[in-house]
């Protein structure tokens, strides 16, 4: 359902991501590991189809995000890293919003706007300011309007940052109980998270990828940890110049 | 259609959300008739008409489009919001045009507020109301045309208050490149026949004979043509923005 093959961006000559390449399948939640500026975020946003690859090609639902980009976009569920969103709209203004964009109307989009606000648990905030939320509620009015269409593909950039330990639970949850039915790609600095909701893990360093393998293998061949994996496989990049560097936003 | 519809829909709701819009219109509520008023002496020429309203249109629209404009994708940018927007299934002519249409809107409805000027005109005399009309559709393309180049220039930088400034000086040169001291200073520096061709590109001159009651295809084509072309420009502004500036 997600299929990287062999992605390349560059910024001003520095290689965000150098040749990328993995799957994600229906039923899989595969985590996407790696320090600060090692090109995750880039990744995700090539196959959001928010940023055109300088080479290689990015699929989602086998259309291609660039060729056929609204096609692959309709079957994605995206939530961009610091989950973006309308200020001065309510949560339920902001899934009706996205619901609207992707053709909903009348009983559909009501029932599709319920769903999402009750699986978001977003409960009496869901008709308050999000500029007046608090952060945990603000990344579940992005999180309820990322999954309301109910799409077959889910991209998530870091979508617990920030939450206190409830609220992560919740999102664990809410990841868990989706997981069967779609095919889930999480950026992710949590390897506890790895551990509790994913079926394997893709660890990228300097913008490639180092291993692709279930989080119990990637522990195993680095020192019996995932802790321990991630610091042998990234634990030379941590330079802070380095560990700093992102592509720009969009 | 239903991306543009979405995307109307929430950008009239976001004018109205913030004092955004209430601002815009109580200032263009009192601008206008005091420009009408006090500059233009509307009172004092003894016709009915609404000529003096009309004289200073353009350098209240220079002012207040770019106002309005300038929020339109440098905002998008800074809340990191144009993510949301480029991963949804919405064509990007959507997105400009329901943009714009939105802005548009409140424009219309700003010159809807100049109504009553038109009623007391109508109650002291007998107005050309015919060219009164032509007059608001002239200021209407003239605002769709000023709000069009904001547009362009709100997608080339994240900073509202950088777009703002950029939006006024484009639209003022757009609107003074066939002023009389233009083109006498341009004619010093050009052919006499550039520094004409210059002159026709003057928004001015063209909403002059809107304003007078005259409707011409070459006057509604270059209105049409400013807005295609800011409108065109924020598009590949925008597109540029998926190359990650490549």
């Amino acid at each position: 359902m997600i299929r990287a093959d062999r992605l390349i961006k560059r910024f001003a000559g520095f290689t965000a991501v150098d040749a990328v390449s993995f799957t994600v399948e229906r039923g899989e939640v595969v985590a996407f590991l790696g320090p600060n500026g090692a090109g995750k975020s880039t990744t995700m946003r090539m196959l959001a189809g928010c940023l055109e690859p300088d080479d290689g090609r990015a699929l989602i639902a086998d259309f291609d995000c660039h060729i056929d980009r609204r096609a692959a976009q309709s079957h994605l569920g995206y939530l961009p890293e610091g989950a973006p969103a309308y200020p001065s709209m309510t949560a339920r203004g902001f899934v009706r919003f996205g619901l609207r964009a992707r053709g909903y109307s009348g009983a559909a989009l009501e029932e599709a706007t319920r769903v999402a606000l009750d699986r978001a648990r977003l409960g009496k905030m869901a008709d308050k300011a999000i500029g007046a939320l608090s952060k945990g509620y603000k990344r579940r009015a992005a999180l309820a309007a990322a999954i309301a269409h109910d799409p077959p593909v889910l991209i998530l950039d870091e979508p617990t940052d920030g939450l206190d330990p409830n609220q992560k639970d919740g999102v664990r949850d809410l990841i868990r109980e989706m997981a069967p039915k779609k095919a889930i790609l999480i950026s992710t600095h949590l390897l506890d998270e790895v551990d509790a909701m994913c079926s394997r893990a893709v660890v990228i360093a300097e913008g490639r990828v180092k291993v692709d393998a279930t989080p119990a293998e990637v522990a195993r061949q680095f020192g019996g940890s995932l802790e321990s994996a991630f610091r042998g496989l990234t634990g030379s990049l941590q330079d802070p110049v380095i560990s700093d560097q992102t592509g720009p936003r969009t | 259609m239903t991306g543009l519809i979405a995307i109307f829909r929430r950008e009239v709701a976001a004018y109205f959300e913030t004092p955004l819009a209430y601002v815009f219109l109580s200032v263009f509520a009192f601008a206008a008739p005091a420009f009408a008023w006090r500059v233009g002496r509307l009172f004092d020429t003894g016709r009915a008409d609404l000529s003096p309203l009309f004289d200073y249109m353009p350098w209240l629209l220079l002012v207040l489009m770019p106002a309005l404009a300038m929020r339109a994708w440098a905002e998008e940018r800074d809340r990191g919001t144009l993510e949301v927007l480029l991963a949804s299934p919405i064509a990007l002519y959507e997105l400009v045009l329901g943009k714009f249409l939105a802005a548009l809107s409140v424009a219309a409805l700003a010159l809807m507020l100049t109504f009553p000027m038109w009623a007391a005109m109508n109650y002291l005399g007998s107005p050309d109301n015919a060219a009164i009309a032509t007059a608001y559709l002239g200021a209407l393309l003239l605002a769709g045309g000023y709000l069009a180049l904001g547009q362009a220039l709100s997608a080339s930088t994240p900073n509202q208050v950088i777009a703002f400034v950029l939006g006024v000086g484009a639209c003022f040169l757009v609107t003074v490149s066939g002023a009389p001291f233009m083109l006498d200073a341009l004619s010093a520096h050009m052919p006499g026949a550039a520094a004409e061709a210059l002159a026709d590109l003057s928004a001015l001159a063209r909403f002059d004979s809107l304003r007078r009651g005259v409707i011409s295809l070459a006057d509604l084509i270059y209105f049409l043509s400013l807005m295609g072309l800011g409108l065109g420009l924020a598009m590949a502004l925008i597109d540029a923005r998926r190359g990650g500036g490549r």
